[in-house]
């Protein structure tokens, strides 16, 4: 466990060391990370204000404190390892990592981890910006704000070892793009990314609660707002759990036959 | 303790197929091939034998595609054999036990495991934390590469701002920190210039000889072999084609030894001694059937007015190619006559 603490820190501090040596490519990032939920905002808004003040319950204020806190969650739970297992293995920099004495994914979590520690600091204050731009309003109970640390840490959690699950991809295909492409397009939806799920037809909010993406993004974005009661979070917090469980278990095999696989046809 | 009687590297009928996708060239065929992969078996290492004792440095010889590449990454633990068997210090490499790991190193002269962007040290520091060096031994490892390695003034620069050849020092260090007691070398010298390769040549053989480390190397330039390798092992075609001296490997496949004598006499004729290969002022090249030597040698010192004479092998790269333009002679033979 000391060992694993250990390596975490010293991946912080290479990756967090080589980051800032990019601070351009950082800043474009960050304009990215910003300006996509602050476009569907204005969207939504403008619909909301031309539609008699609100869609579906949620008026301008609503849609902007949602697509704030939606735009903290996303960063905090994203992860870009589809992308770079492809690369990774297409310029054959998986074997020196297969042959280190850990397992590979702790680089990517500390590297993950590490990214989002160098945008905070800028991200953060730019959501408070705009929420006084445009008006955000919510007001979570204190328990609600209590629960979103567990509930982020778990959609962060299941989040990261399901797309490094599907990255693994890379080990029967070395064209990625396709799988990454597709997954994509599914979660921007599903995981609320567009709308607020409350929105989207009952056949997408159903299959938002099914998968993953729901529980995700959506759920900890809800608890934030306090738009649920101390049920519903419970709830929502087993569902975490449990795929985390599965996501784990899912994790483990994949990983186990894919790199069987990797070391079987030739590394 | 590890026993220093039993082999540091055991290999037995190590075997390694791959199945590779095959199709025509051309969009019809690629079309073709959409709907029906044609798939081919290629032997990339067909039965390979052979022990390597504690502390020996063995070099594996072989065109590219022999199959050096695919051994050590199967002593390594990167790829599965299809069928024999391998022990690495006790170890079976395949399943990467992080007791083995810790224990070996791979270094790939075409790939690399430095961060780019930062300083080597900052890599260095992050593989003490993952291999779990005591700071002390760290420390006592890290001064002696530097030394060894003459790193001092390329540590603290980022990986990309360092020449290919400053770079492979780093890589070399990196993938010693944690004093591996077996090193697979595979091709650690390529694309650098003389200096360079011979500095790492110069470095292997010092940290073998303080270590006592098992190093299997791979390499095109004879001067690697020559300089650190006692032993080598031929490959072609995925099978061991010589496993001995290198002394021995250049007797048993060159028929010929070179003479060269220096002669004050430019006209004289010496079709009658040998195959001249090369006749310059003062100087000729003779190539002599090796059972004939002694005799075309006192000859030649009897009838001519010679200053100088010596005898030599062939180049090492004039041997091996020998060896390979044989083997392949052999194996259409053996087509032909089935």
């Amino acid at each position: 466990m000391n060992t694993l603490l250990a390596v975490y820190h010293a991946n912080f501090r290479v990756t967090i060391a080589t980051q800032l040596q990019y601070r351009a490519s950082l800043a474009i990032w960050l304009l990215g990370t910003v300006l996509e939920p602050t476009i569907y905002l204005v969207v939504w808004r403008t619909i909301a204000q031309s539609g008699g003040g609100a869609v579906g319950g949620y008026s301008a204020a609503d849609f902007a404190a949602y697509f704030l806190i939606l735009m903290i969650v996303n960063h905090l739970t994203f992860s870009w390892i589809m992308w770079e297992y492809e690369y990774r293995i297409r310029q054959g920099q998986f074997s020196p990592l297969l042959l280190r004495p850990i397992h590979p994914i702790h680089k990517d979590i500390a590297d993950n981890i590490a990214y989002k520690l160098v945008i905070l600091p800028v991200l953060l204050p730019a959501a408070a910006l705009l929420a006084i731009t445009f008006g955000a309003d919510f007001n979570p109970a204190p328990w609600a704000l209590l629960a979103f640390v567990p509930a982020l840490l778990l959609a962060f959690l299941v989040r990261f070892l399901t797309e490094w699950t599907l990255a693994t991809s890379a080990f029967w295909t070395t064209r990625t793009g396709a799988v990454n492409q597709m997954y994509f397009v599914v979660s921007l939806f599903l995981s609320g990314q567009v709308a607020p799920l409350d929105l989207l037809p009952a056949p997408i909010r159903i299959a938002a609660a099914i998968l993953p993406f729901r529980w995700t993004v959506y759920f900890p974005v809800e608890l934030a707002l306090g738009r649920l009661t101390p049920q519903e979070t419970l709830l929502g917090l087993a569902a975490q759990a449990g795929w985390l469980v599965v996501s784990l278990l899912l994790f483990r095999t994949v990983w186990h036959i894919g790199v069987q696989r990797y070391s079987g046809v030739g590394a | 303790m590890q026993d220093t009687l039993s082999p540091a590297v055991r290999v037995r009928e190590l075997r390694k197929l791959y199945s590779v996708h095959e199709r025509e060239a051309g969009a019809l065929a690629a079309v073709k091939s959409l709907a029906r992969r044609q798939t081919r078996e290629v032997t990339a290492v067909g039965g390979l034998s052979f022990d390597v004792a504690p502390g020996e440095i063995i070099g594996f010889l072989g065109s590219n595609g022999a199959g050096k590449t695919t051994t050590l990454k199967m002593l390594s633990g990167l790829l599965y054999p299809t069928s024999g068997e391998i022990g690495v210090l006790g170890h079976t490499p395949s399943r990467r036990e992080r007791a083995f790991l810790r224990r070996i190193t791979l270094v790939m002269g075409n790939r690399n495991q430095l961060g780019w962007d930062i300083p080597a040290l900052d890599s260095f520091e992050l593989n003490r934390v993952i291999y779990r060096i005591p700071p002390d031994q760290y420390k006592r490892t890290l001064d002696e590469l530097i030394e060894l390695l003459d790193l001092d003034a390329l540590i603290r620069k980022p990986v990309r701002n360092l020449s290919l050849g400053e770079r492979m020092k780093c890589e070399v260090a990196a993938a010693l920190l944690h004093q591996p007691q077996v090193l697979f070398l595979d091709e650690p010298t390529i694309g650098l210039d003389v200096t360079m390769q011979r500095r790492i040549r110069a470095f292997i053989a010092e940290y073998n000889r303080r270590h006592g480390a098992t190093v299997l190397l791979t390499s095109h330039y004879m001067a690697d072999m020559a300089a650190l390798c006692k032993r080598v092992v031929v490959i072609h075609h995925g099978q061991l084609l010589f496993d001995g001296d290198l002394a021995a490997l250049v007797g048993r496949f060159s028929p010929h030894k070179t003479v060269i004598i220096e002669l004050a006499d430019d006209g004289v004729d010496l079709r009658g001694y040998g195959e001249i290969v090369a006749r310059e002022e003062g100087r000729a090249t003779l190539r002599v059937p090796k059972g004939e030597t002694a005799a075309v040698t006192a000859r030649l010192l009897a009838d001519l007015p010679i200053s100088d004479l010596t005898v030599e092998d062939p180049p090492i790269e004039e041997v091996i190619e020998q060896v390979f333009a044989q083997e392949a002679a052999e194996s259409t033979g053996a087509t032909a006559a089935v």
